[in-house]
């Protein structure tokens, strides 16, 4: 479903199937509510509003996201304002839309001829890793010299991971020995991507929990060796947010934008079950931008963000 | 947030003083609260709904305990009910009969299995066994070299065998090799390290159901991330569903989400919560205690420990006794006074006490007052009774003048200080005595205390 949503890069029917087959089997999904609140209530008003509440909490909107949203539909349906369930599919469509699309700026332009630093950041197990190996396929794909820093030298196994990757996608790691400091093989990795006029660079990180200061300075630290070797950067930093994840997401976004300045969202494991609504509450707070999905643990499966997508798939 | 919701809470609390049934009219507000409060801890809004009706249900009619306004004795009862749910047999490890006891680690990527599987062998270990690890994860990129290095950082046995090729039948061949291995080699358990999955994902998911059927393992535990929101019910109803979870792991327990998904998993599959992660290192693995989560979900840590102070610690029986035989005549000893200064104490410093209620409505202005409290003085007092012998402190009579300075010089306090709390003693004992002659008074004691 997603795949076509987003418009996939790739034809992949296996994901395709994996994807209806998913939206089949929850029956609760938004678009169905409506439908049946609308002809239980005939008439749109507070009450069948209220009956929505439940469907946009279950997709990790959060209550706060959740009541600004609806607070909105509902002074209209107090004026009679919506006409039937198709109207009000549109209007809530809109409200969720408009916070979306209100965060979604550009990445920020850089000089040319000067490589293009991305710093991948997030808790443990979000899919970091498997993203960059995804982003350098999408990279590659587009006709760019790309090269990978190895700087989460903390998890056991990390780099050999990432050089996997490197060798799927054809692309080369920088990397120190396990357990040897982050910023000095970024240090090798920004010297390398000058000296080779490389397009991107893009850096490995080691999960960490948004609450270790220590480990939040590390980071800080990563972006002033960043800055010292290449003018403006890390220009884009990403947060890889796990769809599962629910209203913890928010405090992720706000220590992670604290500490390293986060400029968008990746937003993983898209594939399941999880609708990642937290991301409208980011967007909503932080008005972080979602830049990429994941979809699955190919290299192909990761895709653009589209706004208009991405909301109709939390309501359908 | 955090305060806010506290805030709101203790405003519902103020408007509800006085009544002394709980009803459906004054729960309604502090369930509300307690509604959104479990929202934003990530348990499953049906999960929430069919919590808050229990909690309904059961607390309609009961009495307020004295102690409590109505809205503290719903956070009781929810907390009560919390803990219930969530600490049901909350069961160790099982072992199989015959060794080795395998233990199947199931998750969804990322939930943190990998470094679940080391901390566990790291906690067998401990315990005097002897685990060997084995990853059947042939699918994601370095798996298998993860775990590898994570047994040799603990010093754990750990099976590697040969992969060519990433499928199912190198998953069966690998766990069969290992069980074998296990027996060989004398390690009573097995820890099978598995690939993460979609819990929709049919073909991964029967390849679980076959490790199954291969190992007969003892426990099969769920780990998952305490970060975890809505989904959470979806993805444990279907890893239960398909394998009969024995047991959960919560991970990453260790940063400041909430854990609601605690609550919802538990819900679902009726299975045991039986340890939590709490950091990278591989002996940060504990024990679950329902009722520290429990704190955590509802957010409202500070009134939560109020209300478990005040019920855990006043001895009410014991208050009750003390009060008898005081206002009776010349039963109120020195030892009895003893109790009730530790009474006082159990409750904690008196400042930290008064630092736990909010500082707003009814509550207001206290704090201020906390500091002019001299805790050292109770202390003070407390040692001077303890260095009387037994005799002494319930025939305080006799403790003449050398006495007195052997005292004072047990408990490094002046004989003048010596002298004032015996005297501040008499007068107390005087005070009950009258106090206990007027019949009225008797009653209205006998009320407050009962």
């Amino acid at each position: 479903m997603i795949q076509t949503l987003f418009g996939s890069t790739e034809n992949k029917p296996g994901l395709f199937d994996r994807m209806k087959e998913a939206v089949a089997r929850t029956r609760e999904n938004l678009s169905e509510r409506i439908d049946e609140v609308v002809a239980f209530n005939k008439e749109i008003d507070r009450n069948t509003l209220d009956e929505l509440e439940a469907t946009l909490l279950g997709a990790d909107l959060g209550s706060a996201t959740t009541h600004q949203v609806l607070e909105k539909l509902r002074e209209r349906a107090d004026r009679k304002q919506i006409k039937d369930g198709e109207e009000l599919k549109r209007l809530l469509k809109e409200e969720l839309l408009a916070i979306l699309t209100a965060a979604n700026t550009p990445p920020v332009e850089r000089p040319e001829g000067v490589p293009e630093v991305v710093l991948v950041v997030g808790v443990n197990g979000t899919g970091k890793t498997t993203t960059i190996g995804k982003l350098a396929q999408t990279l590659r794909s587009d006709g760019k010299t790309v090269l990978l820093c190895a700087a989460d030298t903390f998890r056991a196994a990390a780099i050999e991971q990432l050089e996997i990757w490197g060798q799927r996608t054809g692309t080369e790691v920088i990397r120190t020995r396990a357990g040897g400091d982050p910023a000095a093989v970024l240090y090798d990795a920004l010297e390398a991507a000058n000296a080779r006029h490389i397009d991107c660079l893009i850096v490995d990180t080691a999960g960490r929990l948004h609450t270790k200061t220590n480990l939040m300075a590390e980071l800080e630290k990563m972006r002033r060796t960043a800055q010292r070797l290449i003018p403006g950067a890390p220009h884009e930093v990403l947060l890889v947010i796990d769809a599962t994840t629910g209203q913890n997401g928010l405090q992720q976004a706000r220590q992670f934008t604290d500490a390293a300045a986060v400029t968008g969202v990746v937003l993983t494991k898209l594939d399941g079950t999880a609708k990642g609504g937290v991301v409208v509450a980011i967007a909503r707070e932080l008005g972080l931008p979602v830049r990429y999905v994941g979809v699955g643990e190919k290299a192909g499966d990761l895709l653009r963000f589209d706004p208009n997508e991405f909301v109709e798939s939390l309501i359908s | 947030m955090f305060e806010n919701l506290q805030e709101r809470l203790q405003r519902t609390f103020k408007s509800l003083r006085g009544q002394a049934v709980l009803n459906e009219e004054n729960m309604q507000e502090t369930l509300r609260e307690l509604r959104l409060a479990l929202l934003e801890a990530d348990v499953n809004f049906k999960v929430v709904k069919q919590f808050i009706d229990q909690v309904q249900a059961k607390a309609v009619g009961q009495q307020v305990a004295t102690a409590l306004s109505p809205g503290e004795q719903v956070i009781k009862i929810v907390r009560d009910e919390l803990i219930e749910i969530l600490g049901k047999d909350t069961a160790r490890v099982k072992f199989a009969s015959q060794p080795p006891t395998v233990v199947l680690m199931a998750g969804l990527q990322g939930s943190g299995k990998t470094t679940t599987s080391g901390k566990l062998a790291h906690w067998f270990k401990n315990g005097g066994h002897r685990p060997l690890l084995v990853s059947v994860d042939v699918y994601r990129p370095a798996a298998r070299e993860q775990l590898k290095v994570v047994a040799q950082a603990i010093k754990a046995q750990i099976y590697e065998g040969q992969v060519t090729e990433g499928n199912t039948a190198t998953v069966e061949r690998l766990a069969k090799e290992a069980r074998r291995e296990a027996i060989n080699s004398g390690c009573d358990v097995l820890i099978v390290d598995t690939a993460g999955r979609l819990h929709i994902d049919d073909q991964l998911m029967e390849e679980m159901q076959s490790l199954k059927r291969l190992l007969n393992p003892s426990e099969i535990l769920f780990v998952a991330d305490a970060m975890t929101g809505q989904d959470a019910v979806r993805s444990a109803n279907e890893f239960h569903k398909k394998l009969t979870l024995t047991g959960v792991v919560l991970t990453k327990m260790d940063g400041d989400a909430r854990g609601g998904a605690a609550l919802s998993i538990r819900q679902v599959t009726g299975a045991p919560i039986k340890f939590i992660g709490v950091g990278e290192k591989y002996d940060a693995l504990e024990p679950f205690h329902p009722d520290r989560i429990v704190s955590r979900i509802l957010g409202m840590g500070d009134i939560l420990s109020l209300i478990e102070r005040a019920e855990q610690t006043v001895d009410k029986k014991k208050a009750q006794d003390i009060a008898a035989r005081a206002l009776s005549g010349d039963g109120f000893s020195l030892e009895d006074f003893r109790d009730q200064l530790r009474q006082v104490r159990k409750m904690g410093s008196i400042q930290s006490l008064m630092g736990m209620l909010p500082s707003i409505g009814p509550f207001a202005g206290l704090q201020k007052h906390a500091d002019k409290i001299d805790e050292n003085q109770i202390n003070h007092v407390e040692a001077i009774i303890n260095s009387m012998t037994a005799y002494e402190r319930t025939h305080h009579d006799v403790i003449n003048g050398s006495r007195r300075k052997r005292i004072a010089r047990g408990s490094g306090r002046t004989v003048q200080e010596v002298n004032n709390l015996l005297r501040q003693y008499a007068q107390m004992r005087k005070m009950f005595k009258q106090m206990g002659k007027g019949n009225m008074m008797r009653k209205l004691a006998g009320m407050k205390m009962g």
